[in-house]
Formats: structure tokens, C-alpha cells, sequence
């Protein structure tokens, strides 16, 4: 006959220990739900690799981002020449620098076969710039449109139908630029009537210069990224240039009087486009995240992303964002109807913001400099 | 005769001669040789080229960029300078050592706080819906356009250098010799005349160094032109970022970014011979 001591809980010493070995053996059975996550780097906008937008993605992948935010594309690219190749996994940068990274040898190609890029509106799928000879070195993930940014207090919505607004005689001192030459710049020539508002001669960049100096008494300051949130948001300005829903849209959240308008003459595309770095040791973790973040799901998640909102060119995301949050689809004109944000596109209202092509950047950006201490 | 250099000097002086070649000299060298360097398809080249020079100093906004910052750390100096005695006199001559104690506390609380944050705080005083313009309003006055203004980039260089030039004038009338005030008085000089023929004279060097300072820290500040000012006039560290905005040009901003250093320099080293001069004379 054998005997077995018993516990107090009324476990044997044999139970007792085999319990024990399985509780020390299990974290090695499922090794994998507690190893080390990878580490995947990201140069980008602020807000691109936060919980809202990343978390999901992070859960199911073992995967933790590392951002690297820049403050405009200049900056970005100093960022990348600075380090040695293969620091950044993904690199997410505004359109008209993507082939300035692809002629530095800073981006991996990429398959088209890869990403969802027939779910995408046709006007995206073959996005310019994300195309050198025939080959694909970026995927277009969202974009917004600049037009006239205005209080709705002290604009209506027809006044700040007309880039005209901003020499309106009752916002002197009350007019503010986003501190950057490209967007600026980019709308008085669409206000002058440039149907390709960075391809113009002489004559019409001289025009653009005469017209932007004209507005110089009605500005009242130049602003980056905070100082654009803070001065519309307490009034202080009450028409900005330069800017679209990429500001507005997360003043408006927030109860702000503020929204982008469209002007008659036109508004500006930017766009975002995410690309794998040159010589990344995870470009497959990293092409992952981007058939991801382009998938239906990922754009919807993007489309609201808290930094600030965009337009999707993934039509399945366009549904998915309908029927998870419809009233941020309509505020952003993402629906079925007609005057829809693609139907501007189609209409021609939209012209992309891209780099001077008759002129350099730096003539460009050395008026900009005169402007501003004019 | 030379003095031989001991183990124990050379442990104390070092360090700091190390510091110095490693954090300013180094630094300093690189910069004179970006200045010089090329821009090709927005990477950096090593070069020797002067176009850089040549272009900065050809172009007007330069020099207007480089007048305004003179005038506006100028200005800051003074203003600064002014403000800030009567309350490090008090400081010196007047409080008790517990007020004394209390006031300077009172000075070093706001480093505890970042820059950035005590002038975003400014807007909130200043804007036009702000707590300056709504408590005129009850006065029937205003409102007034403060913010973003020469007069708001002011504020925001005292901000920044108040406190220290406060501080510095306060440990320079400290040192004054009281029995040179007491002379003064038996003397029958009154009080004004005593504190600008005695005490200002006496602590002059502590007075020119704290307005040096002011200067130093006003010139090269980009927080509260910015944020305060609108960005409007451009001063050069604006510039600086205006720069390299486009096409990478480190080495044109490295251009503008030698000749404040060359400025400050020269400032510094005029500020401090004039400080002694005066002191020995």
C-alpha cells in the first residue's frame, strides 16, 4: 500500500511539483508570445506611429515602432543623410520628395503585386512620383487638399470662395501663413490663373512674386505647425494661407470655428507615401506594415488618425470609414455623392503640390525669405 | 622665471581644455569647412567653394535679417539692463537677508520651467482675445494687437533673460564697497547721484557682463520671434531654418550661423574691454 503526503490545499507533492514544472515550462511552450518585439523604425509625420494608428498592428505582428517625427520634408532629408543606410525601416515622406529619395539611393523597389493598389482609385494607382523608369519605390497612402483656411466667425463660406479673401480689407493683420514657400506660393499662382500652378515661365513667376508681395500688409505672422494650431484656434488669425483639413479638420474636432475651404481657382493635393528604406534588415516587417496601413482596414484607421486627418485613395477603405464613422466620412467628403473629394480631383480643381519645374527650389524659397522681411 | 606645470594643475585645467576643444573648437572647425562644402542633389559634398559666402552676403535679406537681430539684441540689452537694476539694487541695498533670500529664489524659479512653455504662456496674455485685451475691454480701451509684434519678441527676450540679468547686476551691487556709499553720503552726495556716480561706476563690470549676456542670448534666440513676433521681422536665426528648408543647404546656414558667432564674438570681446577699461580708469 503506498501512501501520499497531502498538502493542506489537498495537492500531493507530486502534484504540486508537476504543476510547478508545467507553470516554468509554459513561457517556453508559447516562446513566441513573449519574446522581444522588433523593433521597427519609422521616419515620419508626427502622429504616424502612435496607438491610434500603429497599436493594432503592433499586437498582431510582436512588433514595437520606433518614430523618428521630422518637421517637414527638408528636415527629413537631412535626417536620412545623416545616418548611416539601412537606420530607418519605413520612411514615410510627402510626394514631391519621394524622387528626391529614390535619385540619393535612399528607397528599396517595391512590387506593385504587393499592395492593394486595385483597390485604389484609379488616379491613385499609378500615383505620379511613386514611379521612377517603370519601377515602384512608394505607395501613396493618404492626401488632403489646401485651399482657404478661415474662421467661420468672421468668413462666410462664399467670402472664403475666392483666394481674393485674403486681401479683404477687414482681416489686415489677420492673415497667416504656414511657413513654408511650396503650398503659399503654389496658390497665389492658381489665383493668378497658372492651370499648372509650379510649371510657369518667367513672366508668371515674376506675376506670382508681384502678386504675393501685395498681400504682405494684410499678414500677420508666419507660423510653423503649433503656431498655425494655436493662432486659428484662439482667433488671433482668421484666414490662413497655406493650409487645408489637415489643420482645420483637428480644430473642428475640438469645437474650433474653423474649415478649409475650396476656392473657385482651385485647391493643392499633398500626399503621403510610405516606402521601405534602403538596405532595411526588415523590409519584410516593413512591406508588411505597408500592405497593412494600405489594406481597407489600415486606411480607415488612418483617415481619422488623430494627429491629423486625410483623405484614403483606397476605395474599400472609403466603406469601411462610411460604416465605422459616416460623420467623419461626410465632414472629410468621403461618400458616394456626388461633389465628392475624387469628383474634385475629376473635375480638375485639384493640382498637385509638387517642386517649381520651370524654376529651382531655392529660387523658390529665397523669395519666400524677401517676402517675409518685406 | 616659468612656473613648471604641476600633475595637480594640469588635473584641475584638463578637463576643461578638453571641453572646450571637443565642444567649441571641433564644432567651430566643422562649421567653417560645411560653410565651404556643396550642395548636389540634396547630399552634402565635401568642396572648397566660396559660392556659399558670396551668396549669403549678396543677398540683401542677409543684411536686413542681420541689422534687425543687431537691433533687436541691442534693444533687449538695454531694456533689459534698465528693468532689471532697480530690482537688484532693491536686492543689494534694501532687503532684508531673509527678503534677500526670497528674491533670489524668486529669480531661479522660472529656469525651472522650459523656454518654450513660459512663452507659449505669453499668447494666452497677449492674443487679441487675451487676458490683457479683455481686462482693457472692461476699461473700454482696446483691443490692442500685441501679439505678434516687435513689442510681443521683446517680452519674450525678457523673459528669457530677465531673471539672469537680474541675478548678475544683484551679485555685482552686492560686492560694491559699502564704505564707498557711506563716503558718498557724508560727502553730501544725494541718493541718485550716489547710485550713478558711485555704485553703477563700482559694479560696472558685474552691470556690462549681465547686459553682455542679455545680448548673447537675445541675438541668437529663435523661440519668441517665432512665437511671439510671427516670424515677422526675419531675424537670422529664422533665416538659419528658412535656409535649409529648401534644397538641404546646411552650408549656407552654417554661413549665417559663422558670422553670428563672429558678431557674438566681437560683442563680447568689445563689452569686456570696455567693462575693464572703465574699471581701471
Amino acid at each position: 500500500m503506498t501512501t501520499t503526503r497531502r498538502t493542506t490545499a489537498g495537492l500531493t507533492r507530486r502534484g504540486m511539483l508537476a504543476t510547478g514544472a508545467a507553470a516554468l515550462a509554459a513561457p517556453m511552450l508559447s516562446r513566441r508570445a513573449f519574446a522581444e518585439p522588433t523593433k521597427l523604425t519609422m521616419l515620419a509625420w508626427y502622429g504616424h506611429a502612435e496607438p491610434d494608428i500603429v497599436a493594432e498592428f503592433e499586437a498582431a505582428n510582436n512588433v514595437k515602432f520606433v518614430p523618428k517625427y521630422y518637421t517637414g520634408g527638408g528636415n527629413m532629408l537631412a535626417l536620412i543623410s545623416q545616418s548611416p543606410p539601412g537606420t530607418f525601416d519605413i520612411i514615410l515622406s510627402d510626394a514631391e520628395y519621394v524622387q528626391a529619395l529614390h535619385a540619393a539611393g535612399y528607397l528599396e523597389q517595391l512590387d506593385p503585386n504587393d499592395y492593394p493598389l486595385d483597390e485604389f482609385f484609379p488616379e491613385f494607382q499609378r500615383f505620379p512620383g511613386n514611379w521612377a523608369d517603370g519601377k515602384l519605390f512608394s505607395i501613396i497612402t493618404r492626401f488632403g487638399f489646401l485651399g482657404v483656411a478661415y474662421n467661420t466667425d468672421a468668413l462666410t463660406e462664399a467670402e472664403a470662395s475666392t483666394y481674393n479673401v485674403f486681401w479683404n480689407p477687414k482681416l489686415k493683420g489677420k492673415v497667416g501663413h504656414f511657413d513654408w514657400h511650396l503650398p503659399n506660393l503654389g496658390q497665389i499662382s492658381l489665383l493668378n490663373g497658372n492651370a499648372n500652378p509650379y510649371d510657369i515661365d518667367e513672366t508668371a513667376w515674376n506675376a506670382v512674386k508681384r502678386k504675393t508681395l501685395s498681400l504682405r500688409p494684410q499678414i500677420g505672422g508666419f507660423f510653423d505647425y503649433g503656431g498655425t494650431f494655436a493662432s486659428l484656434n484662439n482667433g488671433q488669425m482668421l484666414a490662413f494661407c497655406g493650409i487645408g483639413d489637415w489643420i482645420t479638420g483637428v480644430l473642428q474636432k475640438n469645437g474650433a470655428k474653423v474649415r478649409t475651404a475650396i476656392p473657385e481657382e482651385g485647391g493643392l493635393q499633398w500626399s503621403e507615401c510610405f516606402s521601405i528604406g534602403k538596405g532595411s534588415k526588415k523590409a519584410e516587417l516593413a512591406k508588411k506594415w505597408i500592405q497593412y496601413i494600405t489594406s481597407a482596414r489600415g486606411q480607415a484607421k488612418s483617415a481619422q488618425m488623430a494627429a491629423y486627418p486625410a483623405l484614403i485613395p483606397n476605395q474599400k477603405g472609403w466603406k469601411v470609414l462610411q460604416a465605422e464613422n459616416p460623420a467623419e466620412a461626410k465632414r472629410q467628403g468621403m461618400t458616394n455623392e456626388p461633389g465628392n473629394v475624387i469628383d474634385m480631383i475629376r473635375a480638375g480643381r485639384i493640382k498637385y503640390r509638387q517642386w517649381p519645374v520651370q524654376q529651382s527650389l531655392e529660387t523658390w524659397n529665397d523669395f519666400w525669405s524677401e517676402y517675409k522681411s518685406a | 622665471m616659468r612656473r613648471p606645470i604641476s600633475l595637480y594643475g594640469l588635473t584641475f585645467s584638463l578637463p576643461l581644455l578638453i571641453w572646450q576643444i571637443l565642444f567649441f573648437v571641433f564644432p567651430l572647425l566643422f562649421l567653417v569647412a560645411l560653410s565651404f562644402w556643396r550642395v548636389r542633389n540634396f547630399a552634402l559634398q565635401p568642396a572648397f567653394d566660396t559660392v556659399n559666402w558670396t551668396t549669403m552676403y549678396g543677398r540683401p535679406v542677409f543684411w536686413q535679417a542681420y541689422g534687425t537681430t543687431l537691433a533687436l539684441a541691442a534693444a533687449a540689452s538695454v531694456l533689459t539692463s534698465v528693468l532689471a537694476f532697480p530690482a537688484a539694487y532693491a536686492m543689494a541695498f534694501k532687503l532684508s537677508d531673509g527678503l534677500r533670500r526670497w528674491a533670489i529664489f524668486l529669480m531661479v524659479i522660472p529656469f525651472f520651467t522650459s523656454y518654450l512653455v513660459r512663452v507659449y504662456s505669453w499668447q494666452i496674455f497677449l492674443s487679441d482675445n487675451g487676458i490683457i485685451n479683455v481686462v482693457l475691454g472692461w476699461m473700454g480701451l482696446g483691443p490692442f494687437r500685441m501679439l505678434n509684434t516687435v513689442g510681443a519678441t521683446m517680452v519674450g527676450y525678457l523673459t528669457l533673460s530677465f531673471p539672469l540679468v537680474v541675478l548678475l547686476q544683484f551679485f555685482s551691487l552686492a560686492a560694491v564697497d559699502r564704505t564707498l556709499v557711506e563716503a558718498a553720503h557724508n560727502m553730501g552726495c544725494g541718493r541718485l547721484r550716489t547710485v550713478f556716480a558711485v555704485i553703477v561706476p563700482s559694479a560696472r563690470t558685474g552691470l556690462v557682463i549681465a547686459a553682455l549676456f542679455c545680448f548673447i542670448l537675445s541675438f541668437g534666440d529663435f523661440v519668441s520671434p517665432i512665437y511671439l513676433g510671427g516670424a515677422s521681422p526675419t531675424t537670422l536665426s529664422i533665416l538659419i531654418t528658412d535656409t535649409t528648408k529648401a534644397g538641404q543647404q546646411w552650408p549656407r546656414a552654417a554661413v549665417i550661423a559663422l558670422t553670428m558667432i563672429g558678431t557674438l564674438l566681437a560683442v563680447a570681446f568689445a563689452a569686456v574691454k570696455f567693462a575693464y577699461r572703465s574699471k581701471q580708469a
